[in-house]
């Protein structure tokens, strides 16, 4: 928890940077198995018949679902999955995280047998502070999903706190 | 099929979902998601520690207010948004609810569309994850 924290122009300096595109697959069993953690009974995640009878090409992603980035050991993230290469953030020297809000806008549909482009931009930057947690920097990252016929399908922003 | 634009009003409560995820389901969640922070499996951790249990992934919460969307719109239409918010936190083996109200329904460049104010609560009644959702209606 810190009492003290401020922006430096160093950290204002990381704003509007982006990580290289990496690969997002959306396969069957990503579907199936991402349906299976959120707990759906619903068979159009998991019975690729019963999706097409619903209209879909293959199993639908789930709402919330946007592939899986394709797992390198030393290039990808061992805890969150996610790549470390290039990935546009601030040194700020905060220990603490939590999650603090997450938005999908969607713009196309998202099937298994989709390979996403996936491109990560830090929008933001800001300094709050609660009774809690004292200083808190809050990060706003913009997430593009392009897919493989070269359109956006979707942009997800979320905000992470650091404390 | 099923939920028609015509027949949604703004007001509507749409059907609850309950969920009571255990550790087995919160492990699932991490393998399905590539989410393994240890905050949400290990009671070791030193962080779970700290809080004296795991908590629910908050993404967790936010996919189940996405499953609560998809039930109530069986396919009629497509989500073109959703959003929450972590306000609070909710533990393994303890019920929450994901409740929605439709806010909005409106059309716009030819699309039928409808806004749901979402959130989840706990046994205590709180809303510890409130969001937004946007669908548009085949018809």
């Amino acid at each position: 928890m810190a009492k003290e924290f401020e922006l430096t122009d160093e950290m204002r300096s990381a704003i509007g940077n982006e990580s290289p595109a990496w690969t997002y697959e959306v396969t069957t069993t990503s579907v199936r198995a991402f349906a299976r953690g959120v707990g759906y009974t619903d068979p159009v995640y998991y019975d690729v018949d019963a999706a097409k009878r619903a209209g879909y090409r293959s199993l639908p992603a789930p709402p919330t679902y946007l592939g899986t980035p394709i797992f390198i050991p030393g290039r990808s993230h061992d805890i969150f999955t996610v790549p470390t290469e290039g990935q546009p953030s601030a040194k700020h020297g905060l220990k603490g995280l939590l999650d603090g809000g997450t938005e999908t806008d969607y713009f196309g549909d998202i099937c298994a047998g989709d390979t996403l482009s996936v491109v990560n931009r830090l929008e933001n930057l800001d300094v709050r502070e609660s009774q809690a947690l004292g200083k808190m920097l809050i990060t706003t990252q913009k997430t593009t999903f392009t897919n493989q016929d070269g359109k956006v399908v979707a942009i997800q922003t979320g905000q992470a706190i650091y404390y | 099929m099923g939920l028609s634009w015509s027949a949604i009003n703004e007001g509507d409560a749409i059907p609850p979902l309950k969920k009571k995820p255990g550790v087995t389901q919160l492990v699932q969640y991490s393998a399905g998601s590539g989410d393994f922070n240890p905050l949400h499996h290990d009671f070791q951790f030193p962080q779970s520690k700290q809080l004296g249990s795991i908590i629910v992934h908050g993404r967790f919460k936010y996919a189940a207010l996405g499953e609560l969307v998809s039930n109530w719109l069986g396919h009629a239409g497509r989500i073109t948004k959703i959003s929450c918010q972590y306000r609070g936190m909710d533990f393994p083996d303890r019920e929450f609810v994901c409740r929605g109200t439709v806010t909005r329904k409106w059309e716009e460049n030819g699309e039928k569309r409808v806004a749901i104010e979402v959130w989840t609560e706990s046994e205590e009644g709180k809303k510890t994850t409130p969001g937004e959702a946007v669908v548009v209606l085949r018809s």
